[in-house]
């Protein structure tokens, strides 16, 4: 079985963002990049994969050199081999899901994994898209991923309960959190990484035109809340959700 | 010319609340608007839709039954199409998100996710980063598909009393099979819809903490109860249950943390509340930074003084 992982390169979650003074984008210096933390679920989850029914596990990732960091992390992780597509790093999702999809087309996998959402854009638009452009099956938001046969049995973390659906394969799954704990890369898993194959590819070379669909024209920071009271004791906070805020 | 598709979403036969702030949302910007709402058992629903739309298109096909993606995209796209819609609207919900990335590549259409406000017919703003910025976005392809966050905008008001049409449309071959749903069972309203949500973190000690602290006053205000990443991650309750970026985005009129430190991805789910009580033992614990009014207490001790005094 052939595992395609898709990884960003993203602000760590436990940084606090901030924008740059002049408002044009978050400030990154001295905020740390992480993988994106779904996609380290997939990744996780393509490696248990792997180890219980064989074969290989593709990461691939988009944007600049830096990214090699996160595709070595993957790797160290268990990941067989790498991927970079070299892009600007302004992309609407529908360009990322194209640029994946050349890939796809490359490579055959059997199945794509991939995180619900990147924690930086948010945008979690990408996956399905990928999967309609390949007229594939999904699966998103997975709690648990059984595959048998040509088909994969994902429940899913859906509104009011866990749904179960079967997907055949090839397919496309994303990954909710509790689907699995990622692992630590051990050391002799870094050193091998190393050594690894790693591609590099443009998107001239995949015949990608990105599209301008969707535009950032401006971030803000959300405004800053008024700040509250600390109140004495649970009568004045009776008192005061019945007077003053009005709520009881 | 602006033309609007909604899209309908129905559990248990219902009309889902977020279809209803979805097409608050829509509302903002000039135009006719046409709601689809799909599957054999929604009846009903359809004809609650009808008072909101100038048109509605029912397809009343068993094929539609379960919301699988797959599906759902052609025959929505294939709406869309016909009707000539210039933008596209799902409420922000897990199936809302699931199907409209793939309408959007369908149609060959820019998408803007989660969307807070409209600012023109084609510009919104939406929470990255976790909320914790927030980024204007102008969708520039002639057709928009847009996702609505459910707790930023009013329901539409009906009213309308539009025209009920049936339509038949083929959903196609798919690749995707319902197998079955495990429904988490609760009297209690839904945490999307609650006027009053309870939750609780860690200083609970355990789902025993739940029990005997948060349930009963849930039970006296009538509330939602829902919970910090970490609780439901230790299995403590269930994970709907979880408020945050990642679980539950909520906005009800009162919020009460309950020994819950706020986490910055917790509070992205609930900050827009309108009136939030803090309780925790930790005065420098980052939830009273966000809360209206903080009571540093033990919650096993505040809160059945709380439920005692209301």
């Amino acid at each position: 079985m052939k595992i395609l992982c898709t990884v960003k390169r993203v602000t760590d979650y436990e940084a606090k963002i901030r924008l740059k003074s002049d408002g044009s984008d978050i400030e990154t210096d001295g905020v740390n990049m992480i993988m994106n933390p779904f996609d380290e679920i997939g990744v996780e989850e393509a490696l248990k994969i792997k180890e219980s029914k064989g074969g290989e596990v593709v990461v691939m990732s988009i944007g600049s050199d830096d990214s090699i960091q996160q595709i070595r992390s993957a790797m160290a992780m268990g990941a067989d081999r790498g991927i970079l597509v070299r892009a600007e790093a302004d992309m609407d999702s529908n360009t990322i899901a194209k640029i994946i999809g050349k890939v796809v087309t490359e490579e055959s996998p059997d199945l794509v994994l991939m995180g619900k959402q990147a924690i930086d854009g948010d945008s979690n638009q990408a996956a399905q898209m990928l999967a309609e452009n390949l007229g594939w099956g999904q699966a998103t938001y997975a709690y648990k991923v059984k595959i048998e046969g040509e088909e994969a049995t994902v429940t899913r973390e859906a509104d009011g309960g866990l749904e179960t659906i079967a997907v055949k394969l090839p397919a496309v799954i994303t990954t909710d959190l509790r689907l699995n704990e990622p692992r630590y890369a051990s050391l002799p898993g870094i050193m091998k990484a190393k050594r690894k194959p790693l591609a590099t590819k443009t998107l001239d070379e995949l015949g990608v035109t990105p599209t301008n669909y969707v535009v950032m024209k401006g971030l803000e920071e959300p405004p800053a809340k008024a700040a509250g009271q600390i109140l004495p004791d649970i009568a004045t906070l009776v008192e005061k959700l019945k007077s003053e805020a009005k709520v009881l | 010319m602006t033309k609007h598709l909604i899209i309908a979403e129905v559990q248990d036969g219902k009309l889902h609340n977020s279809t209803l702030t979805t097409l608050g949302a829509a509302s903002k910007i000039e135009g006719p608007i046409t709601a689809l709402i799909m599957g054999a058992s929604s009846n009903e629903a359809a004809t609650v839709l009808k008072d909101y739309a100038a048109k509605t298109i029912f397809v009343n096909s068993s094929a539609l039954n379960d919301r699988l993606a797959q599906p759902y995209a052609k025959v929505i796209a294939e709406v869309a199409t016909q009707e000539g819609a210039t933008h596209v609207w799902h409420g922000a919900t897990v199936a809302g998100k699931d199907i409209m990335p793939r309408v959007a590549a369908r149609l060959d259409a820019g998408m803007a996710s989660d969307i807070q406000e409209v600012i023109d017919g084609s510009t919104f703003k939406r929470p990255m980063w976790a909320g914790n910025i927030i980024g204007t976005v102008e969708v520039t392809s002639p057709i928009k598909v847009i996702t609505v966050r459910p707790t930023e905008f009013d329901k539409a008001v009906g009213g309308v009393g539009g025209e009920l049409v049936e339509a038949n449309i083929d959903a196609g071959d798919s690749s995707m099979r319902f197998v079955s749903f495990d429904a988490v069972k609760s009297d209690r309203p839904a945490l999307g819809d609650a006027r009053v949500v309870i939750s609780g973190g860690r200083g609970l000690k355990g789902p025993e903490g739940f029990k005997e602290i948060v349930e009963p006053l849930a039970d006296k205000l009538s509330a939602a109860i829902g919970a910090s990443r970490a609780v439901c991650d230790a299995g403590w309750v269930p994970n709907d249950w979880q408020v945050g970026q990642t679980g539950k985005v909520v906005a009800p009129e009162l919020y009460i943390a309950v020994g819950l430190s706020g986490a910055i991805q917790h509070v992205a789910g609930m900050k827009g509340s309108k009136c939030i009580v803090a309780i925790n033992t930790d005065e420098e614990a980052p939830i009273f930074q966000v809360a209206d009014y903080g009571i540093v207490a033990d919650a096993f001790k505040a809160v059945p003084e709380l439920l005692e005094k209301i």
